[in-house]
């Protein structure tokens, strides 16, 4: 690689820019975290300044922690999430396999038909969604939000999983068939590492929205034991809005799991789009 | 083009593909069971009319309340022009930031791009709850964050309480709205950025081609149909926006309507509001509008952007 | 090697998934158990650690379970578990149409025979009616009254006098905002709904003289752009200069925080505030009901009925449910619900002993002035465009001064008359 790319002021200059945005990005998180910590008259008096001993207060955890089980709330938001978006993936690959790799009667209408559900937003299917749950006793399980995600993350997966397989070489694809290879040993030993870096990107579109929803868990699973981690800190919200430690202790806590979730995550994914980049 | 017929006929030999059906089959059936027949049960209704309690056949009668009607078209315009510039404003400002940061990102020999790259994706991945709440706090003149913030670089002048005034809440929801997603053209971008190959890079610099230059003219073109991916993205993500501004302004999307977007007037058509009862019928006459708005737009792009940008793939 | 792991990893959390749906379908007990579908999640300590305690120890072999959902989302997720039929048992009503229209379609069922219903009076009872009064939906709870909250404190320390008349009303406010301690009024235009229901509903029936006003609008002998009906927003349009720098951004809960945290003197209040400001504000409070134009005459107040309680025609068990009801028409239910809910006035036949003496300010005014509710809740609010939810648009446009009081009354009209066409 040439140095001449890289002079000092503009290395420092990408740097200045770079800070400075991610200044923009973290600090909503900052405050919001650092008041969490504080009395309500250092909430209010010194909104910018981090806690000092004089306004440090815990008060708004303990009042959130003395209503609801948060740990459970994000235990359910965990498996919920986790589960659809293993099967988005399992299920988005293999049909965007099928649409990119084989010519069959019907396949740009296949296409067209699964990308449908990324043009309307499927809130307004509720209420027929909510009869087949109630119909097939689902309501207030997470198997009814698993299948709903599912549904709901598919159209895109496949849009966007399907623009990636079309660049797999065929040298490769064809290579294997010569060898003997079953089409299922194809998709799943050569085309899948390949295509690792979107699938990595389709793993954090789909598990955003799941996370992070308030509709479903609403309708369809809005009990005690399946309640998500979102529904219960919006409940709260709307329990305590004007007691503003509460809910940024809530709001904190909220933010905090899928913060350490993503970081642990995020290793994964840059490795995931690095390494699988194709070369 | 030869390895293309020939595989093209080794897989025409074969009798019957099971293999095809196994691929799609969970995907069609959960999609469709879930999802698809759902919605369509719910776009049919915009052909009826809740008469005397029944469902009674009205052909495109709710069409033309819906246009004809002053009570819902001024606010049908209104949504629609808001959401344009929703959209405008997301691609004038969230693409080309998340162009530039992922550009600067993939520098190689850069230092910290781990930690750039996870700080500026955290946004994407709150609640729009917490998103909505934060921002609220923070443009508050009550709580007095913003104001202070603007008087230490002396423009304390400047302040308004922009969530408030007609002319400025919605391009600053806009824009709080760009905060949280830049992350996912950044991402999408700095993916693309990296996989083209090295002997690329490597021919333009032995011709000389460097720095900006080299952006401009080597890796923008070959970037651009991520660029696309992206632009529909944001696009249908656009016109099918409620939450940011369901929980910053509320269903009536104030003040004077004026950050009402099509979710937003879909929402309170629907399921109606406060005292306004729902009306199913109404309500699936906007969405098989908003639906036919998004599905132009993505045959747009699927049958002239698409094909015209295939010729830069690799 | 990795992708084997992760996948590993997502199966085994998957079946980890079905092993905990698998335990929570079995938690159904003998018992029967009673839901309670509500908007009042502030309500939730009280109803989990007095009401429903209160009715299991007399009823035992039933369970009641109070799950609130936020009030924004109320309507909708009702309309939908409704409509689906998961719908708890117990429904809390909305008063007027929005109940009237889920008991047409069925979805409530009549309770007119329920005992313990003749507790109530007429006028409680008409917010869950037919409009021909036969059939009744829903239990009436509770009411809530408008007025003005103010901080003694600041009153004193100022040695202000607090006001009766209109004129009275803005001298008080001139003299706090020339002394500069204390934002006159607390009040934000942003969440629109405080514009209308702290403002216009709050001042408007001294103007249009309450019931008479009110059922005039419905018979079609009054408009809303006659000067009655006008005047109440031309004094919105006065009130500006006396709210807090911002306040077009400033949200219901910065209303209520500037004002608990003592720094403004009055706040537009409604009843069901009194609760929450008890245990925050760290200064003596009073009130005050709306000032009357002129010294002498007669004052109207917003009594307005405002939450109820009916069975889902659903409901697995009726029987149970219609049980619980008649308790929650009972005045054991109305001492515990009106104490532990200061602001919540019980709508019961048989009074009820309160305590808290804000509260008590309140409800005196009952014996003063003449009650009436909310001018947009009956009958005007069925069509399109929507009467009450264009008051708060409106309201709130006249107090940012984006709207003239005139075009305002104007547009409110011209909406009602394009689906209102009032019974001859």
């Amino acid at each position: 690689m040439s140095t001449a790319t890289h002079s000092l002021p503009r290395t420092i200059g990408a740097h200045a820019i770079l800070i400075t945005y991610t200044a923009i990005a973290l600090f909503p998180v900052i405050l919001v975290v650092m008041n969490s910590f504080k009395s309500r008259a250092g909430i209010f008096g010194a909104p910018l300044t981090p806690p000092t001993p004089k306004t440090f207060d815990l008060i708004g955890y303990t009042t959130v922690f003395g209503q609801g089980d948060f740990f459970h709330y994000f235990q359910n938001s965990l498996v919920v999430t986790v589960a659809s978006l293993f099967f988005v993936l399992l299920f988005g690959a293999m049909a965007s396999f099928a649409l990119s790799e084989y010519r069959f009667r019907g396949n740009t209408l296949m296409g067209l038909y699964l990308a449908l559900g990324i043009m309307i937003p499927i809130r307004l299917g509720t209420v027929a969604i909510l009869q087949l749950m109630v119909a097939s006793g689902l309501v207030n399980t997470l198997t009814a939000l698993i299948l709903v995600y599912t549904a709901q993350g598919l159209p895109l997966a496949i849009f966007i999983l399907s623009e990636f397989m079309k660049q797999v070489s065929n040298d490769l694809k064809n290579a294997g068939r010569i060898d003997g290879l079953s089409e299922y040993t194809i998709f799943f030993r050569l085309v899948l590492p390949l295509v690792r870096p979107a699938m990595a990107t389709v793993a954090v579109f789909t598990m955003i929205p799941i996370w992070n929803d308030l509709w479903f868990p609403l309708i369809l699973a809005p009990s005690e034991e399946t309640k998500t981690v979102t529904l219960g800190a919006q409940l709260f919200l709307g329990q305590f809005v004007t007691n503003w430690n509460a809910i940024l202790a809530a709001l904190s806590l909220a933010i905090l799991p899928v913060l350490i979730l993503y970081v642990i995550f995020s290793r994964q994914l840059i490795r995931g789009i690095t390494s699988g980049a194709v070369k | 083009m030869d390895t293309e017929t020939m595989a093209a006929e080794t897989r025409a030999k074969r009798p019957i593909r099971w293999h095809v059906g196994v691929f799609l089959a969970p995907a069609v059936l959960v999609y469709t069971a879930i999802m698809i027949l759902p919605l369509f049960g719910t776009l049919q209704l915009s052909l009826f009319r809740n008469i005397e309690q029944s469902q009674v056949f009205v052909g495109f009668s709710n069409f033309r309340t819906l246009f004809g009607d002053p009570n819902w078209s001024v606010n049908f315009w209104n949504a629609l022009r808001n959401n344009v510039w929703f959209f405008i404003i997301h691609m004038l400002v969230q693409n080309p930031i998340g162009i530039l940061l992922a550009a600067l990102l993939s520098s190689p020999k850069l230092r910290f791009t781990a930690f750039y790259r996870t700080a500026i994706f955290v946004p994407t991945i709150l609640s729009f709850v917490i998103v909505g709440f934060a921002w609220k706090l923070i443009l508050s003149p009550i709580w007095g964050v913003a104001p202070h913030l603007m008087d230490f670089v002396g423009l304390k002048s400047f302040f308004t309480p922009w969530l408030g005034k007609e002319q400025y809440a919605l391009t600053a929801l806009s824009l709080v709205s760009v905060w949280q997603f830049v992350g996912i053209p950044m991402m999408l971008i700095y993916a693309a950025l990296l996989s083209i190959p090295d002997e690329v890079i490597e021919a333009a610099e032995c011709d000389g081609v460097t720095g900006m230059a080299q952006f401009w003219k080597i890796k923008l073109p070959l970037i651009l149909p991520s660029i696309g991916i992206i632009s529909i993205l944001t696009f249908v993500g656009n016109f099918n926006a409620f939450d940011l501004i369901y929980t910053a302004q509320g269903a009536l999307a104030g003040p004077n309507y004026s950050t009402d977007i099509l979710g937003t007037f879909l929402y309170r058509a629907f399921f109606g509001f406060q005292l306004q009862v729902g009306d199913p019928n109404m309500g699936a006459a906007i969405a098989t509008i908003m639906f036919l708005i998004i599905l132009a737009g993505v045959c747009v792009y699927l049958f002239l952007v698409q094909t015209r940008l295939r010729r830069y793939q690799f | 090697m990795k992708t084997k792991l992760l996948t590993a990893l997502l199966l085994g959390t998957s079946i980890l998934g079905t092993g905990i749906l698998g335990t929570t379908g079995m938690a159904l007990a003998e018992d029967v158990t009673l839901n309670i579908e509500s908007w009042r999640g502030d309500d939730l300590t009280i109803w989990k650690d007095k009401l429903i305690p209160a009715f299991e120890a007399k009823n035992p072999g039933i369970k009641v379970v109070f799950a609130p959902s936020a009030p924004t989302e109320y309507d909708a997720a009702l309309g939908a578990k409704l409509a689906a039929g998961s719908a708890g048992d117990l429904i809390t009503c909305r008063p007027f149409d929005k109940s009237l229209e889920l008991f047409k379609k069925g979805n409530l069922a009549d309770i007119s025979s329920l005992p313990g219903m003749d507790n109530f009076s007429p006028v409680a009872k008409a917010a869950w009616q037919t409009d021909d009064g036969k059939s009744s939906f829903c239990v009436p709870m509770a009411s809530v009254i408008h007025g003005f909250i103010y901080n003694k404190d600041a009153f004193d320390k100022l040695g202000l006098k607090v006001p009766t008349t209109n004129e009275e009303f803005y001298a008080v406010l001139d003299k706090i905002k020339a002394d500069g301690t204390y934002i006159p009024m607390a009040m934000g235009t942003k969440d629109l709904w405080e514009a209308a229901t702290m403002g216009y509903q709050n001042i408007g029936p001294n103007y249009w003289k309450g019931e008479e006003g009110r059922a005039a609008l419905i018979k079609g002998e009054q408009k809303l752009t006659d000067p009655q009906w006008v005047e109440p927003y031309k004094e919105l349009a006065k009130w500006k200069p006396y709210l807090g720098d911002g306040f077009e951004a400033q949200t219901y809960p910065d209303s209520q925080n500037l004002f608990t945290l003592g720094r403004a003197a009055i706040y537009p209040a409604g009843s069901w505030e009194i609760g929450l400001f008890n245990t925050q504000a760290q200064f003596k409070m009073g009130a005050f009901p709306p000032p009357v134009q002129k010294a002498g005459d007669t004052c109207y107040i917003s009594d307005h009925t405002d939450i109820g309680m009916g069975l889902n025609a659903a409901s697995k068990h009726p029987e149970e449910a219609k049980k619980f009801l008649s308790w929650v028409a009972s005045p054991d239910f109305a001492t515990i619900y009106a104490n532990a809910l200061p602001g919540f006035f019980s709508l019961n036949s048989t009074p009820v002993k309160m305590e808290d003496p804000l509260a008590q300010e309140f409800v005196s005014w009952r014996g003063k002035c003449k009650s009436t509710i909310r001018s947009t809740y009956q009958i005007l609010s069925r069509g399109t465009p929507n009467l009450e939810n264009e008051t708060w648009v409106e309201s709130a446009n006249v107090i940012n001064g984006t709207d003239t009081p005139e075009a305002a009354a104007k547009k409110l009209q011209d909406g009602l008359d394009s689906w209102y066409k009032p019974a001859k």
